[in-house]
């Protein structure tokens, strides 16, 4: 089953379900998605809340798995994987980034990258990570003592420190302001295009798609549109 | 409300593995203060009401003879109400299949009538027949170890002489609840027993016909008992009276209030211990509880509930769970104590128990929990209100953190992890401190009750392998001859003997004084040394006196005054001799002196009141067949017996406190470290799934939550065990009377045992909780938090 296009491509899902059982009520969260992500895009999974989008990033980020149908990471199998796999999977490969950041408040931003690099393979020092997302200053700071986007950018230097192929990111700027989480999406295009890592960002806020070389509408558990944007605009012309 | 009311019943299903924890702590905490409280309590209303309606008396005198016709002279003393004279005399015993000597006390009654005092209690039988002369009613205790029964026969030695005996009943007198041989420290039932007969069988063997040597009596209402002995001792002095005394100076009243002290303070200490450790972890736990549950109370405060509504609500839940826990834990204790008399039964020989439970007791324990519960849980409730509605609802901002103290000190080679652990026990120092403080208390109850052990073996063997190293004490009837050894030296089997002098006195210093001997020894003798504080033996000095450091204590005397001496027997000599030294005993407390300058003091030629042996253990049983047949011998004390008979009381009674003890102490290690868990997980959980999203392995997380309690647990060994040393120093020094005063030995299999116990308890929440870390919801863990 593994064709050229599924070989290129870094995720790969074919009619890709997630069924919920809450009690009594079935919920389908996911209903036959079909989707392919390519080594260092950056695509924006754009849709409104209940739409599915953040189901679809956890499992695409080995923290949950469908209900039928195939997900492939870099033709691997990710459907039938186990615990382990999916836990070196998400060590070695994937980086994520929190709409609440989610650091550890007793570590401070160098220890919170370090955490990772501590069990990753061939990472870059914390060091190096946090000054990708221009916060060597603030490096020995807690996290009571930094701003929300101060966190988040420590939580980018987290997730890109190991060097992952992609990035998963829901709702970067979901809990940030507008200045604050442009400043934000500028960090994690930089990275895209320094680094080549393809990233995923998940938001309800269609203004973002501007900046993608792609954007994936979902909608009720589908992927309702696909559209290429071949001249992504610069964050300083992004306004929300 | 009503509302409100599903709300706790779905809260209490909950919480049910938390609350099942606090339950369990308050049942043990309320358990034990009701065992204890009960027990006692029976104990005390036995006694009591034994005392009453058996006509336990008053006063009590021994004198050497006198005509019955003295009596009514005394019946005349003010304060007399009933008196009545006995015959009374020491026997030897003899039976089938037991070659140990046994001794006995005769004790005359009203020919075939219960006597007016004193009055006996028969568990089986019946009183002797007024006509015959060969009838014996038994002690119960000495009863059951040779398995007696009405209508068996006894083998005695009378004055000398042989008889055989019928047994008419076995019988209970209050004058011998605690059946101990003078002398003794422990009950020995199969080698002492009491026997009454008739008055005339007794006068008849004794030749004391119209005579009598014993008296009891009781105070007319008023009067107290030192006025009476007073005017007892006067008229009973010419009779050889050896001094009246009041029920403090009765061997088994003394015994049983001595006992009942002891009682009374592990009675007192140890729950209040429990229930204090139980109230202590109730309201740090049910303070955490509520912290959980600030989400709710901000959003019931949003809908309006006022602060009174909120805290009856939480007030409900906890005390739902005190409720149950302490419900069981009065069930537990009532069940416990019933089974404790029943021990208590073995050494203290009641006719009947008066088992009841003070519904003030279990209200007690009950209020104590209940009321630490309600303040842990009102302080959190307080809390959590007084924060606006829209801020509690709010996720918890960041909490503060900084480097700990040894990173600041310059170790800087912490694993993240490692730095995660630390940093989390320094932000909360006071919620680390309560955690340790709760192990570390677990850790010291089981030391508490386990350190007996160990100290009672180096008691015995500091009293009977270094102070005292004679196999058998021979005491006599009466002062003999010095040379009198020199017959027990020839004895088969004795491979040497030594003389001893005990005079019994009554010591007094200023307004205090004590009742017991002053006994002398040989100079560098063999088989009796006095040991001073180290432990090393002290010379006998010429001159002065040598006192057993407690009982110094209890006369305020030291070293260089002078302490008054009573002689009460022979010459009755007032005495003033100088205390050149303290003695370190735990068994009894003496007054030693150089045996020449006591008999000189005495104003006697050489004489001696007993002797210590030494023996070839092969011709013992030929030895004690020649001892029974020494008229002149009173009792035989064998040195291994003493031994035997306390390692088995301390068996049944330690061992099983100590068990239990180690169960209660074991479910509170569990209830602290496992509460402790379940609140770190219930806080931490979204940075554990957080690092669980970021790929760390279950191992690897739970090594943060679970190495954080072992953490805990190891800083609380040491704070543990000095605690532990603490409350056992305590007991000790609660527990100190002239009988025992047990030393505070703390053996490393001591220590051992209450790491092990706690330890095992860590383990048990580590597993459990590891279940729970291994169901971490990982996606939950990146929604809004909490």
């Amino acid at each position: 089953m593994v064709g050229t296009e599924t070989a290129q491509a870094v995720f790969h899902t074919r009619g890709l379900t997630r069924v919920f059982r809450m009690g009594e009520v079935e919920i389908h969260a996911l209903r036959g998605v079909d989707m392919d992500l390519y080594p260092g895009e950056f695509v924006v999974l754009l849709g409104a809340s209940g739409s599915g989008k953040s189901t679809l990033l956890n499992i695409l980020g080995g923290l949950d798995a469908g209900t039928s149908g195939e997900v492939w990471y870099r033709g691997k199998d990710l459907s039938h994987a186990s615990e382990k796999v999916l836990t070196d999977f998400r060590r070695y490969h994937v980086g994520f980034v929190f709409q609440f950041y989610n650091l550890i408040p007793s570590l401070t931003a160098r220890e919170n990258v370090a955490i990772v690099t501590d069990i990753a393979r061939d990472p870059m020092t914390p060091e190096e990570a946090l000054e990708l997302v221009s916060l060597t200053e603030r490096m020995d700071h807690f996290p009571a003592q930094m701003s929300g986007g101060e966190q988040q950018r420590v939580a980018i230097a987290r997730a890109i420190a190991k060097k992952p192929e992609v990035l998963l990111c829901d709702e970067p700027t979901g809990a940030l302001d507008s200045k604050t989480g442009i400043k934000v999406l500028e960090v994690l295009l930089d990275i895209n295009r320094r680094l080549g890592t393809t990233t995923a960002v998940i938001t309800h806020n269609a203004v973002i798609s501007d900046i993608a070389n792609r954007t994936i509408r979902l909608s009720d558990g589908r992927v309702s549109e696909v559209i290429d944007n071949p001249n992504p605009v610069t964050t300083d012309q992004l306004h929300w | 409300m009503r509302t409100l009311h599903i709300k706790l019943w779905r809260n209490l299903w909950t919480l049910k593995g938390q609350g099942g924890a606090i339950a369990s702590v308050i049942a043990i905490g309320v358990a034990m203060f009701v065992m204890s409280f009960t027990s006692l309590d029976a104990l005390r209303a036995s006694q009591e009401s034994v005392y009453q309606n058996q006509r336990f008396a008053h006063v009590f005198a021994n004198l050497k003879r006198a005509p019955e016709s003295l009596a009514e002279r005394l019946r005349e003393v003010p304060g007399v109400a009933t008196l009545e004279t006995r015959v009374q005399a020491p026997v030897n015993i003899q039976m089938e299949d037991f070659d140990q000597p046994i001794t006995g006390l005769v004790l005359s009654i009203p020919d075939g009538q219960q006597p007016q005092l004193n009055r006996l209690f028969l568990r089986s039988g019946q009183l002797p027949d007024a006509h015959r002369t060969d009838q014996v009613l038994v002690s119960e205790a000495f009863a059951e170890a040779h398995e007696l029964q009405p209508g068996d026969r006894l083998s005695v030695v009378i004055n000398g002489r042989y008889q055989q005996l019928l047994v008419s009943g076995v019988a209970l007198s209050p004058e011998f609840i605690y059946q101990i041989r003078p002398g003794d420290i422990m009950p020995d039932f199969s080698r002492y027993g009491i026997l009454w007969m008739n008055r005339s069988a007794v006068e008849a063997a004794f030749n004391m016909d119209g005579a009598f040597n014993n008296l009891s009596l009781t105070l007319s209402p008023g009067y107290s008992a030192e006025s009476v002995i007073a005017g007892l001792d006067n008229i009973l002095a010419p009779w050889g009276g050896l001094g009246a005394y009041g029920r403090d100076d009765q061997l088994s009243h003394r015994y049983l209030e001595e006992e009942l002290t002891q009682l009374e303070t592990m009675a007192l200490f140890l729950p209040l211990i429990f229930i204090g450790v139980a109230a202590f972890l109730l309201n740090v736990v049910a303070a955490r509880l509520i912290r959980t549950q600030r989400e709710q109370i901000a959003v019931l405060k949003a809908f309006g509930y006022n602060s009174f509504a909120i805290a009856s609500h939480y007030s409900a839940l906890v005390l739902v769970v005190v409720l149950i826990g302490s419900a069981i834990g009065v069930f537990l204790g009532v069940w416990i104590a019933s089974g404790l008399a029943g021990i208590y039964q073995e050494f203290f020989r009641f006719p009947w128990l008066e088992f009841s439970v003070r519904p003030g007791v279990a209200l007690a324990a009950i209020v104590i929990a209940g009321g630490a519960t309600l303040v842990g849980t009102l302080s959190a409730v307080y809390r959590a209100f007084s924060l606006p509605p829209a801020e509690a609802m709010r996720p918890e901002p960041p909490a503060n953190f900084r480097r700990t103290l040894v990173e600041r000190m310059g170790i800087t080679w912490l694993s993240q992890p490692s730095r995660i652990i630390l940093r989390n026990l320094e932000r909360q120092p006071v919620k680390a401190g309560m955690s340790i403080l709760g192990i570390g208390l677990a850790v010291a109850l089981v030391m508490l009750t386990g350190f007996m052990r160990g100290s009672v073996s180096y008691m015995l063997d500091v009293q009977f392998r270094l102070a005292q190293k004679q196999d058998i004490t021979v005491t006599f009837n009466e002062p003999a001859a010095g040379r009198t050894i020199h017959e027990l030296r020839a004895l088969p089997g004795v491979r040497y003997a030594e003389g001893f002098r005990t005079a019994p006195a009554i010591l007094r210093y200023g307004h205090r004084e004590y009742r017991g001997a002053v006994q002398g020894y040989v100079p560098e003798s063999q088989l009796f040394t006095v040991l001073d504080a180290e432990l090393q033996p002290i010379e006998m000095p010429r001159e002065g006196v040598l006192l057993t450091d407690h009982l110094a204590r209890m006369l305020g005397i030291e070293p260089g005054d002078i302490l008054q001496v009573s002689v009460q027997e022979g010459r009755r000599p007032e005495l003033n001799i100088p205390v050149a030294g303290l003695v370190t005993e735990f068994i009894g407390v003496g007054a030693y002196m150089h045996r020449d300058t006591l008999t000189r003091l005495l104003r006697e030629d050489d004489t001696i009141s007993g002797a210590f042996l030494a023996i070839e253990p092969e011709h013992q049983s030929e030895l004690n067949r020649r001892l029974e047949n020494i008229p002149r011998i009173a009792g035989v004390n064998f040195r291994e017996n003493v031994i035997t008979a306390f390692n088995e009381a301390m068996d049944e009674t330690v061992l099983m406190f100590t068990l239990f003890s180690m169960v209660m102490a074991g479910s509170i290690a569990f209830a602290v470290v496992y509460n402790n868990a379940r609140i770190a997980f219930a806080e931490r959980g979204r940075e554990l799934a957080s690092l669980r999203v970021l790929g760390f392995t279950r191992a690897e997380v739970s090594f943060i939550l679970l190495g954080e309690l072992l953490l805990l647990t190891f800083i609380a060994m040491p704070v543990g065990f000095a605690l532990g040393i603490g409350l056992s120093w305590l007991l000790t020094w609660g527990m100190q009377t002239d009988l025992y005063r047990i030393p505070l030995v703390i053996t490393p299999q001591t220590y051992a045992t209450g790491a092990l116990v706690v330890l095992t308890a860590t383990f048990l929440s580590a597993l459990i909780i590891g279940r729970s870390l291994a169901k971490l919801d990982m996606v939950s863990a990146l929604k809004a938090a909490e």
